[in-house]
């Protein structure tokens, strides 16, 4: 019992940290794409979008090129600042965080676009910059849109499966999430507790998918 | 009111705009048909679109002066825009609305208190309601408000009373009037409608195909023209509430 509730627990700390990590990068990449032309933009929407449509454990294996001792990222972060990535829970947070980020941006893209640009204009002539507009004008209407990116982007990671276990593995107490724990225990056959485990998944998935798509539909209303 | 457009060009897709002129008129009417360059010539005043050569230059203050790299951005010229809708904030209640251009602790208007603005435009009763409440003549107001407690130094009205039946045209047109006379604010006025440009405006530019075709006040540029649709047929502007 104590163990569940320590792998939900850890679950929902992951996602719910993981999905704050991607929040202001996301929110700002999703601004940009639906307000700016700039050169490369068709690259960093396909770049974004790659993590929804190629297999997870793809993604797992470059995360693990790029972030193990050996690769750039790794390298930086274990010379220079002394931290390990892979095998450990901040290799959970980003797995999720990279599996998670893609339905964020489009989401709040969209919600952006549907924002009157006239609305910025007129805001831009009585005297506000472009932060001020951003903030009290943007975002203000574009919240819900936003919003509904972040709980169903909470969602993901809280089901992500196949590139975590590629880059952060399965080591009980430190990695285990909930996807985890099942595929271990199902790997055991000891269904039981798998199927428990399913159960808490599936209503936490629920409640967060739920939440997503209140917020979505009293946006379009 | 002196606006100079030196040389102005601005080229979107087959579109082009051309204009060098001056306007000298308190209150400037823009005329011509759809597709003739008139909001496009408010949204270069406005600093909304960048021409690709030429200066534009209010009072002593250049706004646009491309071959010396000078934009001056729209936040910093002062000049407020009212577009066909109002545009108001829909997030934002009426008084929240008003106070949107209000800068940190400065007064809110060199032009006039909030409440001279309310009781100027008539709007004091409803200054706490939502935007989603109002009528259409009623958001052409605030939006004009707003646009007055910025402190413009020039109003830009894009068609203001397009969407409004000839009922709410006619009460609306007095508060214009109430704003040249009370207020001083020079109006750059956009319409299709020679009868408001007749009722507001001192001077007239007709725009054709992005080119400046006709340039005068109101009744000498009627009287020459022979286009029927110049033909003025002034509205009778509703007396005001007292």
């Amino acid at each position: 019992m104590e163990d569940i509730l320590h792998v939900t627990l850890f679950t929902l700390g992951i996602a719910a940290l993981s999905t704050v990590l991607i929040m202001p990068g996301g929110i700002g990449l999703a601004w940009l794409l639906a307000r700016k032309r700039w050169p490369g933009k068709s690259l960093v929407e396909t770049l974004v979008t790659l993590p929804l449509v190629i297999p997870p454990v793809a993604t797992g294996l470059i995360l693990l090129k790029l972030f193990g001792r050996h690769g750039p990222l790794g390298h930086f972060f274990a010379q220079i600042l002394g931290v390990e990535i892979v095998f450990t829970w901040k290799a959970v947070v980003i797995a999720t965080a990279v599996m998670s980020f893609p339905l964020l941006v489009r989401t709040a893209r969209v919600a952006f676009e549907e924002v009157n640009p006239r609305l910025e204009q007129v805001a831009r002539t009585l005297g506000a910059g472009p932060w001020r507009v951003f903030v009290t004008i943007t975002l203000p209407l574009a919240v819900r849109g936003v919003l509904a990116g972040s709980v169903l982007a909470f969602a993901r990671a809280l089901g992500e499966f196949g590139a975590t276990v590629m880059v952060a593995g399965y080591i009980p107490g430190e990695t285990n999430t909930l996807s985890l724990d099942i595929y271990h225990l199902v790997q055991l056959d000891r269904d039981g507790p798998a199927l428990g485990l399913l159960l808490i998944s599936v209503a936490l998935a629920f409640g967060a998918v739920w939440c997503g798509e209140r917020l979505l539909r009293r946006r379009g209303s | 009111m002196s606006l100079v457009f030196q040389n102005v060009r601005l080229c979107t897709g087959a579109f082009s705009f051309e204009l060098d002129t001056t306007c000298k008129g308190h209150v400037t009417g823009i005329f011509g048909p759809s597709g003739a360059g008139k909001t496009t010539l408010l949204e270069i005043v406005a600093g909304l679109r960048h021409p690709e050569a030429g200066i534009v230059r209010h009072g002593d203050t250049v706004l646009t002066d491309v071959a010396a790299g000078v934009q001056l951005p729209p936040e910093r010229r002062r000049i407020g825009y009212l577009p066909q809708d109002g545009a108001l904030f829909p997030h934002l209640n009426v008084r929240q609305n008003l106070l949107y251009g209000r800068r940190n602790g400065t007064p809110v208007s060199r032009i006039g208190s909030l409440e001279q603005v309310c009781v100027a435009l008539d709007i004091t009763a409803f200054t706490e309601r939502r935007i989603t409440g109002l009528s259409g003549g009623e958001r052409q107001r605030v939006a004009l408000a707003r646009a007055l407690l910025a402190g413009p130094r020039l109003l830009l009205l894009d068609e203001p009373l397009a969407s409004l039946d000839a009922g709410h045209k006619a009460a609306i047109l007095p508060y214009l009037q109430r704003i040249r006379a009370e207020f001083g604010v020079p109006l750059l006025y956009v319409s299709h409608h020679p009868e408001e440009m007749f009722v507001v405006c001192d001077e007239i530019l007709v725009l054709a195909n992005g080119r400046l075709a006709a340039q005068d006040a109101p009744p000498a540029l009627f009287e020459r023209t022979a286009e029927p649709h110049y033909c003025l047929r002034p509205v009778c502007p509703r007396p005001l509430p007292k």
